[in-house]
């Protein structure tokens, strides 16, 4: 790890007048930045402590139903706030899927969404990578890459976010409140995270020194509560990133979809909202030919980076078991494993 | 730069002069002060090995910033027993073959400590299994922690029940 300068600030405004000097990293709980500042992949000269800022660890229900969530709280309370999980199952579904107990009670809300890719090259310094250094090229291209995107993907860069809380936040319409050196401004979750493009070195709209403080989900998202899921695939049962995951939230009319929000994770650099899947269901009776036709329309323009066609097909069949279930209903009570396609439950179908 | 920082380490009020701020949780309590019981698996939040509670909650202490955590509370496997008598969640854990090697019991046995605090298990072996995963035990005593897990947690709620009566 390179050395640094640690800087503890007292608010908000000290912060990012703090962070606003080239080389400084927010850290929150440190459980991403610390890892990358291991390897070497990031070396910050100045690391501005935000873990005990005022008032940025509150859950705050605003009066027309929709939650207002400050940066600093943690995933785990988030995930076991009772309230919460009740409003917006799905996503305490995906927090729970994410990591482990351990570092879900660390980890924040600012620092999950924030997080880097877990591309290998990324964190190899031997390696080339553009998004690590601008223009040294992509050694993922001819790598290992099995898990890399299979849409928005650029010849620069095939890396995936491997968040699974983004993943029902960009289909619920979340978007974050942001603070620095120019103001305040909100951004919404799906326009938070770019693509690669030409310039796979950006990898956030955040300009430097911005600070995320609050996170909001808005009232209507609340209305899918009763038939939200978010699934993801593994390659072992728990703690691990997805191999490819979605969250399906429907509300319904007896059988009929009134509206639909489907969204996929492990997929792209950025949680993927497949909005023309949505409009295809939205009118539509629920049925297992209009889920794989919304699978199908989510992944049309989906294209193998590499090693990873495979992906392709899981993800069709992921939309499709994620709005299933999510037809079924959210469950009672949170399953056993969160967001599992394995059940251990007598007579639970295991393959798609 | 130096800086002090103030933490209770099991229990006992520590001042701790840090002439880098580079130090983990982890490498502060091993390699400074005198407590190795915590131990060092992968040093990248990947095993579990470090897992200590801060403020009553289960972390991982190889991702964690000795400085960030100023104020905190620690509580190591090194502060579990009371004198000669174990903590129930380390007899447990002897009781129940819980360990063959040992080398990641003090992470799997603070994780345990964790684990039935959070109360969100509810005497499932099946949330054990999952609320346990962020722990990996390469000897695979699996069966043997999640027996133990599941005996000390009912003795903490028998226990919890009485002391409300
Ligand atoms: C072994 C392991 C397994 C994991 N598995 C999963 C998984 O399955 N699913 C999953 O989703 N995640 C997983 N994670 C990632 C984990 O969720 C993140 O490490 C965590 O959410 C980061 O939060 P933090 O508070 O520790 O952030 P930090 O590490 O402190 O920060 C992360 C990044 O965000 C920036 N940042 C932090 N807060 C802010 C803010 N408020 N405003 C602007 N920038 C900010 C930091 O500068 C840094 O670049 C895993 C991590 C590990 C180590
Ligand atoms: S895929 Fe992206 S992150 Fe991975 S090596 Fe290529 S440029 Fe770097
Ligand atoms: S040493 Fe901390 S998780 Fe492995
Ligand atoms: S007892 Fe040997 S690693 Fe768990």
């Amino acid at each position: 790890m390179n050395r640094f300068d640690y800087i503890r600030p007292v608010s908000v405004s000290e912060a990012i007048a703090a962070a606003a000097v080239p080389g400084s990293a927010y850290l929150a709980a440190g459980t991403n930045l610390l890892d990358l500042m291991k390897v070497g992949t990031t070396r910050p000269e100045r690391v501005i402590d935000i873990t005990r800022l005022p008032g940025l660890d509150r859950i705050e229900w605003l009066p027309d139903g929709g939650v207002r969530i400050a940066a600093m709280v943690r995933n785990s309370d988030l995930a076991y706030d009772e309230r919460f999980a009740r409003t917006f199952p799905a996503v305490a579904e995906a927090l729970l899927s994410g990591a482990s107990a351990q570092l879900r009670n660390a980890a924040t809300v600012g620092g999950n969404l924030m997080q880097r890719t877990r591309c290998a090259y990324f964190h190899d310094l031997a390696s080339a990578c553009n998004r690590r250094v601008a223009g040294s090229g992509c050694d993922a291209r001819d790598g290992e890459n099995r898990l890399h995107a299979v849409l928005g993907w650029s010849e620069h860069c095939i890396a995936t976010h491997p968040s699974d809380f983004c993943v029902p936040l960009v289909a619920l319409d979340a978007l974050v409140e942001v603070e620095g050196p120019h103001g305040a401004r909100e951004i919404p979750v799906d326009l938070l995270h770019a693509l690669p493009g030409a310039t796979p070195e950006r990898e956030t709209a955040l300009a430097p020194g911005e600070l995320v403080v609050a996170l909001r989900l808005p009232a209507e998202a609340a209305d899918f509560s009763g038939n939200a899921r978010y699934l993801k695939l593994r390659e072992r049962t728990s703690y691990a990133f997805a191999v490819v995951s979605a969250a399906a939230a429907l509300e319904l009319e007896g059988k009929l979809i009134r509206k639909a929000r489907v969204a996929l994770g492990g997929v792209a650099a950025k949680p993927w909202r497949a909005r023309e899947a949505e409009v295809a269901l939205t009118g539509m009776p629920a049925s297992a030919e209009a889920f794989a036709k919304a699978a199908e329309i989510a992944l049309a323009d989906a294209l193998p980076s590499g090693d990873n066609a495979f992906k392709i097909e899981l993800a069709r069949r992921i939309v499709v078991r994620a709005l299933s279930l999510a037809f079924e209903g959210t469950p009672e009570v949170m399953p056993a494993l969160p967001a599992s396609p394995f059940s251990t439950t007598a007579g639970a179908i295991h393959v798609a | 730069m130096s800086l002090s920082i103030s933490l209770t380490i099991n229990g006992q009020a520590r001042t701790v002069v840090l002439d880098d701020p580079r130090v983990t949780l982890l490498d502060l309590l091993r390699e400074r002060l005198d407590l190795p019981g915590t131990k060092k698996g992968c040093d990248r939040g990947q095993c579990g090995a470090c897992t200590v509670l801060v403020d009553g909650r289960r972390i991982n202490s190889c991702l964690s910033l000795a400085a960030s955590l100023d104020g905190t509370e620690v509580t190591t496997i090194e502060g579990l027993a009371e004198g000669e008598a174990l903590h129930p969640v380390q007899a447990a854990f002897i009781a129940h073959d819980g360990f063959q090697c040992g080398y990641c019991t003090p992470g799997q046995i603070m994780s345990a400590v964790g684990l039935i605090k959070e109360g969100h298990a509810n005497g499932d072996p099946e949330r054990i299994r999952e609320l346990m995963s962020g722990n990996i035990c390469r000897c695979g005593a699996y069966q043997g922690i999640t027996e133990a897990i599941l005996e000390a947690q009912k003795a903490s709620t028998e226990a919890n029940r009485r002391d409300a009566a």
